[in-house]
């Protein structure tokens, strides 16, 4: 499947899948440094999502508008800060994206999309123990990929294991921003649970294409 | 005249959302106010289709005139999500309401009265977002009420200045308080309770006074004398209270 309106599909609902498989692991991850909800939240929305993707009675014409959607319904069923976050980052995407398939540029056009949209509803940097500390590194190596000719597959593959690279740096890493900077010291040793969940995002998308 | 400001509540609580609009009402029963509260199933969270619903809604945006001129929107958030949530939803309002809709940084409940007894006023956005974000400071203690002097005498500045009794037990919360912010805000006079801000509902309330205690009302301007008067009238009445 190459990096289409279908694959943005597959890419939702494997997703959606990865996050119900991952709902406990992650609520603990949030336990530890958060308010322990952010599993229950996220497996909320991208269930509310699927039912959508169910509904859909015409094909989608492109990426932009599975994106769009996911935006809208995580941003109306999360509940948590993840809501408005995750959201945000996908509306981005989804004006990046406008287009019924995808080149490796289009990826990391996307990426940075979303990343803006975080950095500028989170107003956390890189180091602060949040999601961006694996969106970050995904774009880095997005954007590599892409300048070494690769395709978009390639391009979503080195994403994902940068994001899962950088969620795991999280870990030693202090908080200093959402309730996790409530803990100051405490919250290191723990990975950012917004940290892990992007990963698991970014891994659903790598593993969709080809 | 009337208010040309409508206001949104957003909480992560449908009830609280509500119930910040049953007040409101209460004080400011000429203020249009939406809500979004909770997530579509009724649960704890923020929803952005809820959010911006309201906000349209408290545009009239969403209403079949399309020719009728939008409203002003202040919106009042609860907690941390509830903002994230509200600035994702400006982030993507339709064109046609940008320049319309404004945040408060507002405590909820104090925001929410200050900005609905300053729209019922009839003032515009800025004066309405000011009211409410003025508010972040009521848990700084207020000074105590210093002694009042004689009723009735002019002050060398031209002051008029009367030294009334509270009558009703409650004393100045938060309906009397809007009353007399309202009846103030009505007259040409600068009207100070206790040297605060008499047409700041939420400046009265902090004054904290209840049933016996003395209150010194000061007044300046063109209608001094009528404002001292009614707001006299207002107290010795006991704000139905009696």
């Amino acid at each position: 499947m190459t990096a289409d309106v279908r694959w943005a599909q597959a890419w939702m609902r494997e997703t959606a899948a990865r996050i119900a498989q991952h709902k406990a692991e992650l609520s603990e991850l949030d336990r530890e440094i958060g308010d322990g909800d952010h599993g229950e939240n996220l497996n909320r929305g991208f269930t509310a999502l699927v039912g959508k993707l169910d509904e859909l009675t015409s094909e989608p014409t492109s990426v932009g508008e599975i994106l769009k959607l996911a935006a809208t319904t995580l941003m109306s069923t999360v509940g948590g800060a993840s809501g408005p976050l995750y959201g945000t980052a996908f509306l981005r995407a989804a004006k990046a994206t406008e287009k019924p398939e995808l080149d490796s540029q289009d990826v990391v056009a996307a990426i940075e999309a979303a990343l803006g949209g975080l950095i500028l509803r989170g107003k956390a940097a890189v180091g602060e123990k949040t999601m961006i500390d694996a969106w970050t590194p995904a774009l880095e190596a997005a954007t590599a990929a892409h300048e070494a000719g690769k395709t978009p597959a390639e391009v979503l593959r080195a994403a994902a294991d940068a994001a899962a690279q950088g969620a795991e740096a999280t870990i030693p890493m202090k908080a200093t921003k959402g309730r996790a900077s409530y803990l100051g010291e405490r919250s290191v040793g723990h990975k950012d649970p917004g940290a892990a969940s992007t990963a698991l995002i970014l891994e659903s998308a790598a593993q969709t294409v080809n | 005249m009337g208010a040309h400001v409508s206001l949104v509540l957003v909480s992560h609580s449908e009830k609280l959302a509500e119930g910040g609009r049953d007040l409101a009402a209460q004080m400011a029963p000429g203020v249009r106010i939406e809500v979004a509260g909770g997530l579509e199933d009724g649960s704890i969270g923020t929803s952005f289709d809820r959010i911006s619903g309201a906000i349209e809604d408290a545009a009239g945006f969403s209403e079949s005139d399309s020719d009728q001129e939008l409203r002003d929107v202040v919106v009042i958030c609860d907690l941390g999500s509830a903002i994230l949530s509200t600035e994702a939803v400006l982030e993507f309002l339709p064109a046609e309401l940008e320049g319309h809709v404004f945040m408060a940084d507002a405590p909820f409940v104090e925001g929410t009265i200050a900005a609905a007894v300053e729209a019922h006023g009839g003032s515009d956005a800025d004066t309405v977002l000011n009211a409410a974000n003025a508010t972040a400071n009521t848990f700084v203690a207020s000074h105590p009420p210093h002694a009042p002097h004689d009723a009735g005498s002019v002050d060398a500045d031209g002051a008029i200045t009367k030294t009334l009794k509270i009558k009703n037990a409650l004393g100045l919360h938060a309906r009397p308080a809007a009353v007399l912010a309202r009846l103030i805000a009505g007259f040409d006079a600068k009207v100070t309770l206790n040297s605060v801000n008499g047409a700041s509902v939420i400046e009265i309330m902090k004054l904290g006074l209840t049933g016996g205690q003395e209150v010194q009302v000061s007044a300046t301007g063109a209608q001094a004398s009528e404002a001292v008067t009614a707001v006299s009238d207002a107290i010795n009445g006991g704000f139905g209270e009696l």
